[in-house]
C-alpha cells in the first residue's frame, strides 16, 4: 500500500500554529495535527474524506490549544 | 567548496531502506512521537519501540536500565552485529533519543533515515499496516556498561553554568526559552517556572531540519550552530524538556558536525524548572559573549 495525495500546510488557530498532513492510504485519509514549534502530535483522525479528517483533527487540536496559558514575560 | 558530515556512516537515506530494509542484519525500528502512527502505517519490516513504555524506565525517571535495553534488543531480534536503522515521526525526534541510549549501551552499528517518516510518506513509498507486523526471533545481546560521558547529569550542568565552561544550549521552542509558555503549546504542564537556564543559547531543534525533513547540509549546520558559540572544543551541553529534543541536537552536533564533547541532559527543563533555587533567566537569550 502506497500513501497519496501527500500534503502539508499551516493553519492559525486561535493563535497558534498548527501545521496539519493528511494523506489517502487505502480508502481512508489521514490527517495529523502538530504544533510546529516543536511539532508534537496534537491530533491523529481517519475519516472518508479529506475535509472530515482535516476538521476533526483542527478540532482535536483547538481543545487542546484552549488550555495553553501565555505568561508575560 | 561544501563541508561533508563529520559520520556520514550514521546516516541512511529512504533509498537504501526501501533496497536493504529486509537484509539479513538489518532491522529498522520506527520510534515516534505519536505512538500510534507506527500502527497505522510503517515502512515495510519495520518494528516500533515506544518511548514511553520501552525506552525509560517506567518507575524511576531515567534511561532504560542495562538489563531492559538487552531485553529490549533480545526480543527485537536485534544482535550486538546488526545493523540498526532509526527513523521515526517529527524528523526523527525520537529516533535521535533511542540512539543516543544506544551509544550509550555501546551499539556499534546504529544509523538514522535522513527526513524520517515523514519524508517517507511524501515520497510515497509502500507501507504496511498493523496487520503484517514481523515475527522477531529472540536474539543473544550483551550491553556495554553504560557509557555517561555521553550524559549531562544536574551537578554537572549547574557546574557548566556557575563558570560558563560550556555552551549551554536550549533547543526548545522561543516561546518556552523565553517563559512565555511552560510546555509546548497543547501538552501539559510540566514545570513550575518558565525561562531558561542563565547563559543558555536558544536554537530550536527543528532548525538543524530541511522542509523535508532532512537533515541540513554541513556547511549550514556549521554555519547555524558557530554562531551561537558552538567552537571548536568548548564542551556543548544541549538540553530541552524531557531530553528528546535535545538528543536530536546532541547527533546533530556529534555525528553530523563532529563535536567530540557535546552531551545531552536529559533531565532538562522538567528537573531544572522545577528545582527549588535554581537561577532562572526569562525572555530572549543575550548576544554570544554577552553576560
Amino acid at each position: 500500500m502506497k500513501p497519496e495525495n501527500y500534503s502539508e500546510r499551516k493553519v492559525d488557530v486561535d493563535g497558534w500554529q498548527v501545521n496539519l498532513t493528511t494523506y489517502k492510504l487505502g480508502e481512508k485519509w489521514h490527517t495529523k495535527a502538530d504544533n510546529v514549534s516543536p511539532g508534537a502530535a496534537l491530533a491523529r483522525i481517519v475519516a472518508d474524506t479529506r475535509e472530515d479528517a482535516e476538521a476533526g483533527a483542527l478540532a482535536r487540536a483547538k481543545e487542546l490549544l484552549s488550555r495553553t496559558k501565555r505568561n508575560a514575560v | 567548496m561544501s563541508a561533508s558530515y563529520a559520520h556520514p556512516e550514521v546516516l541512511v537515506n529512504t533509498e537504501w531502506v526501501a533496497s536493504h530494509a529486509a537484509d539479513a542484519g538489518v532491522r529498522v525500528v520506527e520510534v515516534d512521537v505519536d505512538t500510534k502512527a507506527y500502527d497505522e502505517s510503517h515502512v515495510p519490516g519495520a518494528i516500533a519501540w515506544a518511548w514511553n513504555t520501552q525506552l525509560c524506565d517506567t518507575v524511576v525517571r531515567d534511561i532504560l536500565p542495562k538489563a531492559a535495553f538487552e531485553a529490549l534488543m533480545t526480543q527485537s531480534g536485534v544482535g550486538n552485529d546488526t545493523t540498526v536503522i532509526l527513523y521515526g515521526d517529527n524528523n526523527n525526534w525520537f529516533a535521535a533519543w533511542a540512539l543516543w541510549q544506544m551509544k550509550i549501551y555501546g551499539h556499534k552499528d546504529v544509523r538514522i533515515m535522513d527526513g524520517g517518516r515523514k519524508k517517507w510518506l511524501a515520497e510515497g513509498r509502500d507501507l504496511d499496516t498493523a496487520a503484517t507486523k514481523p515475527t522477531l526471533r529472540a536474539t543473544p545481546y550483551k550491553a556495554a556498561q553504560p557509557d555517561y560521558s555521553l550524559r549531562a547529569f544536574l551537578p554537572q550542568v549547574q557546574q557548566a553554568q556557575k563558570s560558563a565552561s560550556a555552551v549551554l544550549i536550549d533547543v526548545r521552542s522561543p516561546q518556552e526559552f523565553t517563559g512565555e509558555i511552560l510546555a509546548p503549546p497543547g501538552l501539559p504542564e510540566t514545570c513550575q517556572r518558565g525561562g531558561h537556564i542563565p547563559g543558555a543559547r536558544s536554537v530550536p531543534w527543528g532548525r538543524a531540519c530541511n522542509d523535508d525533513g532532512s537533515f541540513k547540509s554541513a556547511d549550514e549546520l556549521e554555519k547555524l550552530y558557530g554562531a551561537e558559540g558552538v567552537v571548536g572544543s568548548k564542551p556543548v551541553i544541549a538540553y530541552c524538556r524531557i531530553g528528546e529534543r535535545s538528543s536530536h541536537t546532541w547527533f546533530v552536533l556529534k555525528y553530523l558536525l563532529g563535536v567530540d564533547n557535546v552531551i545531552n541532559y536529559d533531565g532538562s527543563w522538567t528537573e531544572w524548572g522545577n528545582l527549588v533555587g535554581a537561577p532562572v533567566e526569562k525572555g530572549v537569550a543575550k548576544s554570544v559573549g554577552q553576560a
